[in-house]
Parts: structure tokens; C-alpha cells; sequence
């Protein structure tokens, strides 16, 4: 467990050396940022709207009460969307699907021996693998975020519009009222450091993949296991500290 | 010229490589043969640098690595040139690209000049009208002329090749054989090539090492292999029933 958490930083050490050649490595950014971010926007609308609609609803549900205004239930599906369902369930869904795809694709180019042959030019491989995976993941992920926060609002919207539980007015003042743009700031640094979690821990696994195409499945599974577990226990630390 | 001096080499108490000496001469095409498991990427790797040694020491035209600082280490990589037992090209860049990657990365030609040497480096490995195909898009003989185009793209001193020609049918691995001899002779360079193929010994076999279980056990060249009777290396040769049957 401490080796590990040993190697993993001297492998981070690695990963930010000075690039071999600055143009490549910012085009090299671009083309992550396409792949690991532009690719998951589909993803994350699908689910950001149908967790909105449910949280809607089960809100509405829950506050059921004649002395409780109907505009509560914008305000606190808000809550629960910003604070919660964007900024973590979002970064655990992307954990999933990006934390895999970076690790597999690390670990293939391990066992098929392409690292070796980028350290054979010289090149320092784990900065030039890892290190725009990262920075896509850095920019992407609070933008991913902040395009689920309003996808999700807009899905507990479409949910208390058409199952009449919500009129329209009552949501978009309910989503209005008391807003804090704190909370915004908060998912949003919660966010860039999960992005960093994910690309970092899976491609430390797939960079130290050593056998066959097993161990490249075995590594992106421990990848998305050990990225998740991470970003759950910073995400109460971070909540601890900030809220 | 590479002189490995007494290199030893274990994984965990594994020990893989007992202490080997051996000299590599430049224009010259030196072959490691051995069985498989003998240790033959093993050794390979450690005389580049993939793997640190145990101990030993290796010196490249006099430069020892063991007094080479980190800087000097990763200089010293830019004059080699390596073919993995696999290609190991780069499976998300077409042909072209694979050849030119060291060029982009490593040196300030302009785009023209470096995509005109990648096709220089293309042509002297006959391979043509490829450049635009993926990896996963060629067959294995011209990946592994991929990979040698590669590995000559920047001139390289010292070329490391390991089994070249496994998985080839007979005829394309002389065509690759012949290309490496060529391209050794051509520029002069230090070349050691891994293989347990005996056609490839009879072939290019100037210089040969035997390794058997990580331990040196005869040195020569292709002219004595076949006579020179020491036990270990004559139950290597003749394994197969048609070596058996030409030795008689
Ligand atoms: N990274 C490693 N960790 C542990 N043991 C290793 C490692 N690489 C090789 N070995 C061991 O070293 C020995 C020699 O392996 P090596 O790959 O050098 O054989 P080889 O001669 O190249 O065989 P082949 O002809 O099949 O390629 C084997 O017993 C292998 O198990
Ligand atoms: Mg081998």
C-alpha cells in the first residue's frame, strides 16, 4: 500500500517534467480534451436529465405539505444537483468511463512495448502519456459539470412541467431563490480536483501494467475501483472543509 | 563498438543473467541466439537501458554508463535505434507518422524536411504507397519495416533488433535480414539482432553469441557454428528433425 502510494508519486514527479517539445505536447491537449471530454458530453446529458427528473419529482413528492410553497422544490432540487449529483455522482460516472479508457489504452501501449520504445528516443513517456490526459481532464471535467448542472436542472423542469407536479414558474423561481453563488466555486474546485484524480491514478495504472492483455483488464478495473474510493473520501474531506 | 563487461541481471532472486562479457563491433552484425527464456530480451534491454543492471558495465565507443549522468543517458538513447520483438509502432499514428514521430519530437527540421526524410527512411525499406495506412492496416512484415524505417530515422550509431523476423514466413525474413545487413554495412553501424532462427545465423551471422539459461556458452560466427562441437550450442542447432536430417 505505501510503495504504491510511493511509486504513484514518483511517477506524478515524472509526469511533470518539461515536455521534449511544448507545441506537441498543447496539440497533444487538444486531441485528450476532444477524446476524454467532447466524447462524454453524450453520457452525461443522458444521465444529468433523468437524475433530474427523478430528484424532481421525488422532492415533490416529499413535500407534499399545503404549508410548504411549491417553489421549494426548485430550490431544493437545485441543492441537491449542484452540491452533489454534478459535482461527484458526475465525476464517478466519468471515473467509470474516461478512468477505464485512459488506463487500458496506457496499459496496451505498456505490454505491446510502445513506452519502451518512446523511452528508446529518449522521450520521457510517462510525461508525454500521462501529462496532456491530465490537463484535458483539469479543463474538461468543470465543464462537464457545469453542463450537467443546467441539463439536470432543465430535466427536473421538463419532469415537474409535464407530470404536474411543478408548474413552470414555481420551478424557475424555486431555482432562483436564495442561490449561492458559493456553491457554484465549490463543486467547481471539487470538480477540477476529481478531474486530476481520475487521469492521474488511471494512468499510473496502466503505465505499470506488467504481462498480457488480462492484466490490462485487471489494471483499468483496480484503476476505476481506486479512483472512485479517492474521490469519495476527498469529496468528504473537501466537503468538511469548504461547506 | 559496445563493450559489456561482466553484466549481471535478476528479477527479485531470479537470477537471469550471470556476469557476461562481450564485445559488439561497429559495421558489424552481431547476433545473440539462445532458446526461448535463455534471456535474450533480457540481455538485449539491459545493454540500452530499459533495464538497470545489477552490475557490470557496459561502455558505448568508450563511454561508460556507469559514470553517465541522467542527461547524458537520455543523449546517449538518441543514437540508438531499436526494433522490439512486436514493432511496438504506434497504433494511433499512421505509417508516415510512426517514422517521422522521432523526428517531430526530437529535432527542429521543418515539417517539409522531416516528412521528406520519413519517406527516405520509407524507400530503403521498400515500403511504399503505405503512408497514410494505420499499423493494425499492414501485414506483420511491413510493420516490422515500419519499425525499422523507425528506427534509422535519425541516423542511429547503434541498432538494437530483437527477433526481427519471428512470425515471418522464410522469404520475408531474409528480405529483412538483408535490409538490416545492408543498412549496417551502409552507415557503419553497431548492430546486435536477437533470434532463434537458424536461417537468420547462416544468413547475416558475422558475429555470434550463444546464451544458454543466462550464461554466455560459446562465441563465433557463422562460418564455425555448425563444427566447432561444443554440446549445449549442437542441441540448440540441431532440435529440429530437418537439421538432424541435413547434419547427416
Ligand atoms: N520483467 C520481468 N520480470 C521478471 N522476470 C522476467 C522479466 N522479463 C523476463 N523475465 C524472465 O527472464 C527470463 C528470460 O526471458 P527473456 O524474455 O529474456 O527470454 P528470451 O530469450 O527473450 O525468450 P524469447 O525467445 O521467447 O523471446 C525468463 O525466465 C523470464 O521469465
Ligand atoms: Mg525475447
Amino acid at each position: 500500500m505505501l510503495s504504491v502510494i510511493g511509486k504513484y508519486f514518483e511517477f506524478m514527479w515524472r509526469v511533470c517534467s518539461r515536455p521534449e517539445k511544448w507545441r506537441l505536447y498543447l496539440r497533444q491537449i487538444m486531441v485528450e480534451i476532444n477524446k476524454l471530454g467532447v466524447d462524454s458530453l453524450g453520457i452525461v446529458a443522458i444521465i444529468s436529465i433523468f437524475v433530474g427528473a427523478v430528484i424532481t419529482i421525488q422532492t415533490a413528492k416529499n413535500l407534499d405539505n399545503p404549508f410548504i410553497p411549491t417553489y421549494t422544490v426548485g430550490t431544493a432540487s437545485r441543492e441537491s444537483i449542484l452540491l452533489e449529483f454534478s459535482s461527484t455522482i458526475v465525476c464517478l460516472i466519468l471515473a467509470g468511463k474516461v478512468g477505464s479508457n485512459i488506463s487500458s489504452e496506457i496499459g496496451t501501449m505498456r505490454i505491446t512495448e510502445q513506452i519502451d520504445a518512446l523511452e528508446m528516443m529518449g522521450i520521457n513517456s510517462a510525461g508525454y502519456l500521462a501529462g496532456p490526459k491530465i490537463w484535458a481532464m483539469i479543463v474538461s471535467v468543470p465543464l462537464l459539470v457545469v453542463y450537467s448542472m443546467f441539463v439536470g436542472i432543465f430535466g427536473g423542469w421538463l419532469a415537474g412541467k409535464y407530470s404536474g407536479l411543478v408548474p413552470s414558474e414555481d420551478y424557475i423561481y424555486g431555482i432562483l431563490y436564495m442561490f449561492k453563488p458559493f456553491y457554484i466555486t465549490y463543486s467547481l474546485f471539487k470538480s477540477t480536483i476529481f478531474g486530476f484524480v481520475i487521469a492521474s491514478v488511471s494512468s499510473f495504472f496502466g503505465y505499470h501494467v506488467r504481462g498480457g492483455a488480462l492484466e490490462v483488464g485487471r489494471a483499468s478495473t483496480r484503476a476505476v475501483v481506486v479512483s472512485s474510493i479517492v474521490i469519495l473520501l476527498l469529496n468528504l474531506l473537501i466537503t468538511q472543509l469548504l461547506l | 563498438m559496445i563493450e559489456v563487461k561482466q553484466i549481471t541481471k535478476s528479477f527479485g532472486d531470479h537470477l537471469v543473467l550471470h556476469p557476461i562479457d562481450a564485445t559488439f563491433s561497429s559495421g558489424c552484425v552481431n547476433l545473440t541466439i539462445g532458446a526461448s527464456g535463455s534471456g535474450k530480451t533480457v540481455f538485449l534491454k539491459s545493454i540500452v537501458g530499459l533495464y538497470d543492471i545489477d552490475g557490470g558495465d557496459i561502455e558505448y565507443d568508450g563511454r561508460s554508463i556507469m559514470q553517465m549522468t541522467n542527461r547524458q543517458k537520455i543523449a546517449l538513447r538518441q543514437e540508438m535505434g531499436m526494433i522490439f520483438q512486436g514493432a511496438a509502432l504506434f497504433d494511433s499514428l499512421t505509417v508516415e507518422e510512426n517514422v517521422r514521430f522521432p523526428l517531430d519530437m526530437l529535432t527542429d527540421m521543418t515539417l517539409e524536411e522531416r516528412t521528406e526524410r520519413a519517406n527516405f527512411c520509407l524507400r530503403r525499406v521498400k515500403l511504399t504507397n503505405a503512408n497514410h495506412l494505420l499499423p493494425s492496416e499492414i501485414s506483420g512484415g511491413m510493420q516490422k519495416r515500419v519499425a525499422i524505417a523507425r528506427a534509422i530515422a535519425l541516423n542511429p550509431r547503434y541498432l538494437f533488433c530483437d527477433e526481427p523476423n519471428s512470425g515471418l514466413d522464410p522469404r520475408t525474413s531474409v528480405v529483412i535480414d538483408e535490409l538490416i545487413m545492408e543498412i549496417t554495412k551502409e552507415y557503419g553501424i553497431t548492430t546486435i539482432v536477437n533470434t532463434h532462427d537458424m536461417n537468420s545465423v547462416i544468413g547475416i551471422g558475422e558475429h555470434i553469441i550463444f546464451i544458454d539459461k543466462g550464461v554466455k556458452a560459446w562465441e563465433g560466427s557463422k562460418d564455425t557454428i555448425l563444427t566447432d562441437g561444443c554440446p549445449e550450442l549442437d542441441s540448440f542447432i540441431y532440435a529440429s528433425e530437418l537439421m538432424k536430417r541435413l547434419r547427416k
